[in-house]
């Protein structure tokens, strides 16, 4: 017993914090997408089983709603991490006092609060008397209808490319100064020195952006929901997570459907699992995991 | 595959208000191998950046054979060069490592097949080319970067320290091969050291660097017989040559109130007399004390004072005075080095 008391008392406490906020939620999730529990029967729920996730695939727009979904994380991504990269191999090769001034200015919408970032977002792209490229060029279009997929993909794309852009930066400061030298002695040009040397390298922090955003991208709908609030028109831009967000806590008919919502959820926390899973594969973990060199015994 | 001619004329890098080299001119003779010798610091591996082509010089001109180069990229300079750390590229195998040069040049597969093994066969890693750089040891990885190097058949050889991160052992033995494959392929080569005996072993001639300057150009025995002044008397043989800080008086170089006969042929006023340990002896005219008695092997290292001055003196394994007897320093006046003030070499 005496020598389960040591890791024991140092694995306690994060497992508290772990119960509680992360398996706590994700099972009470689960239990009540097995429910009808709603502002209605909210003093007593019924048992419904898969009731709910019968109800989202008979729904009309399930199908918008994937497609939507898929669309904006693909999308999102792409322009996250390819912007990352670009961001980072610009930013890395001038001058670096011009680098860090040039990532300084990536960062910034980063640190507004989404709801100053998206108003702004407003004030650029609405029509005429709202928006500044309306007025200056006095068009009555607003690009938020009428491209609405590229502000949402561009708006989220402006912040989230700076993370890639800080991980993908250090990792390169990370290459010894010298591959980059051997590299242009053994012939390479600036383009063939990224694509055979800098691109192999940085293939760990390219997988760990690329999940980290699927992951964080498949659950964020905020400049979504301020933006376009999931039109123009019906479902145009909504996603899963905006479409369980107004299930679960804002309907218009204020018949607000917890169990639903809770459902959409559940797929959500599983489609998450998958694709991690499918990462972990596509970029062979396992070899990117160094030996531990503390051993344990 | 034969070797160029490398010449720098007036070839000057500043960093900033740092000068790293000032101005440099040198003439490497086609197959010959170079070696830039100096401490840390000395410009030597600043030169090497610059044959490169990873620096831009600051001034002057780099010619390979009678084509000016200093402007062009690296890749259009035909040159080969091993790194200190050998920056294979760790995510590549060995082979694909050596291959690197020729794959950028768009060669058919089934050729660069062939002279990766071809070079790897020479190099005795052909056993290794299926693994990482990080499975093999460092001696392997050592030669793989030489491959790599060497593979492209380049007009110039550049090599920066390849031997600093072996063991002991292993690196007579690697100084004694990229030798012989030097001259086998017959490349002009240029290697960069901060290790005398590597430079003096593999060398057909040696540029001694000091503080961004060329201090001395010439084949490995005449840096050691006619230094051309003081700091490569110092930096060039081990145990270092003597070197006493007087005033020349005529027939004799006066020490405090110790005077040590001299040939003619010396400077007048103040100078400094050399004479290197081996030919010293025990047995001359200059009053002294034995403060240490270290052995060799197969020689002892006698540490002698004389007046304000530590002299050094190889002496015969049979003998070792011990700390304190009294010694009568003497020198072969026929080795004997006269430097000025300024510590540059006078007379022949």
């Amino acid at each position: 017993m005496r020598r389960y008391a040591a890791p024991v008392i140092f694995l306690l406490p994060a497992t508290c914090l772990i119960v509680a906020f992360f398996l706590a939620p994700v099972v009470t999730t689960l239990y009540l997408s097995l429910t009808d529990i709603s502002v209605i029967t909210f003093q007593n729920p019924q048992w419904v089983g898969m009731g709910n996730y019968a109800t989202l695939l008979r729904d009309q727009f399930i199908g918008r709603i994937v497609l939507n979904t898929a669309r904006y994380v693909v999308l999102t991504l792409l322009f996250n991490v390819g912007m990352g990269l670009v961001l980072a191999l610009l930013s890395s090769s001038v001058h670096q006092r011009w680098g860090d001034q040039l990532r300084a200015v990536w960062l910034l919408p980063r640190i507004l609060p989404p709801v100053v970032y998206v108003l702004i977002w407003q004030g650029l792209a609405r029509e005429a008397p709202y928006g500044l490229i309306g007025t200056i060029t006095g068009s009555s279009t607003s690009w938020i209808t009428a491209a609405p997929w590229a502000v949402i993909v561009l708006a989220n794309g402006l912040v989230g490319a700076s993370f890639g852009m800080l991980i993908f930066t250090s990792a390169i400061r990370a290459i010894p100064a010298d591959l980059f030298y051997a590299s242009a002695v053994d012939g390479a040009t600036t383009l063939q020195t990224v694509r055979r040397v800098v691109l192999p390298l940085l293939r760990w922090p390219i997988m760990f952006v690329t999940a980290y955003q699927t992951l964080s991208l498949l659950t964020s709908f905020e400049y979504i929901l301020l933006l376009t609030d999931g039109g123009p028109g019906f479902y145009t831009t909504t996603v899963w997570s905006l479409h369980a967000y107004k299930l679960a806590l804002s309907q218009y008919f204020g018949n607000v459907e917890f169990g639903l919502g809770a459902a959409m959820a559940a797929v959500l926390v599983v489609i998450g699992i998958v694709v991690s899973v499918a990462y972990l594969r596509i970029f062979n973990f396992r070899a990117l995991v160094a030996e531990p060199k503390i051993e344990v015994n | 595959m034969k070797g160029i001619r490398v010449r720098l004329k007036g070839l000057a890098k500043h960093f900033g208000r740092v000068v790293a080299l000032r101005t440099l001119d040198l003439d490497v003779r086609a197959g010959e191998m170079v070696a830039f010798l100096g401490p840390s610091g000395c410009g030597k591996t600043t030169t090497l950046l610059m044959i490169a082509g990873i620096y831009q010089p600051t001034a002057g001109e780099i010619y390979f054979g009678e084509r000016r180069v200093e402007h062009l990229h690296p890749r259009d300079r035909d040159v080969g060069m091993v790194f200190q750390s050998y920056a294979l590229y760790p995510h590549l195998t060995i082979f694909d490592n050596i291959a690197f040069p020729l794959t950028l040049k768009k060669i058919a597969p089934a050729e660069v097949a062939r002279r990766v093994r071809q070079i790897a066969d020479l190099l005795g890693i052909a056993h290794t080319l299926d693994r990482r750089p990080g499975q093999v040891s460092g001696g392997q990885q050592q030669r793989a970067a030489l491959a790599r190097a060497l593979v492209k058949e380049p007009q110039v050889l550049l090599l920066d320290e390849p031997l600093s991160n072996l063991d002991a052992q292993i690196r007579v033995q690697a100084r004694g091969e990229i030798r012989r494959l030097q001259q086998e392929i017959g490349v002009t080569s240029i290697l960069v050291t901060h290790d005398q005996s590597e430079a003096l072993a593999m060398a057909d001639r040696v540029a001694v660097f000091s503080t961004g300057e060329l201090q001395q150009f010439a084949p490995p025995d005449e840096l050691y017989r006619r230094p051309a002044n003081t700091f490569v008397a110092r930096f060039v043989g081990y145990p270092p040559m003597n070197l006493l800080e007087g005033r020349y008086e005529p027939g004799a170089f006066v020490l405090d109130d110790l005077r040590i006969p001299v040939p003619p042929g010396h400077p007048a006023g103040r100078g400094w007399l050399g004479f290197r340990p081996e030919d010293a002896t025990l047995d001359g005219d200059v009053p002294g004390r034995v403060t240490v008695a270290e052995a060799l092997g197969r020689e002892n290292l006698v540490t002698l004072r004389i007046g304000p001055a530590e002299v050094k003196v190889l002496v015969p394994q049979g003998r070792r005075p011990a700390p304190g007897t009294p010694a009568r320093l003497g020198y072969r006046r026929e080795h004997v080095h006269f430097f000025d003030a300024s510590g540059r070499r006078v007379g022949a």
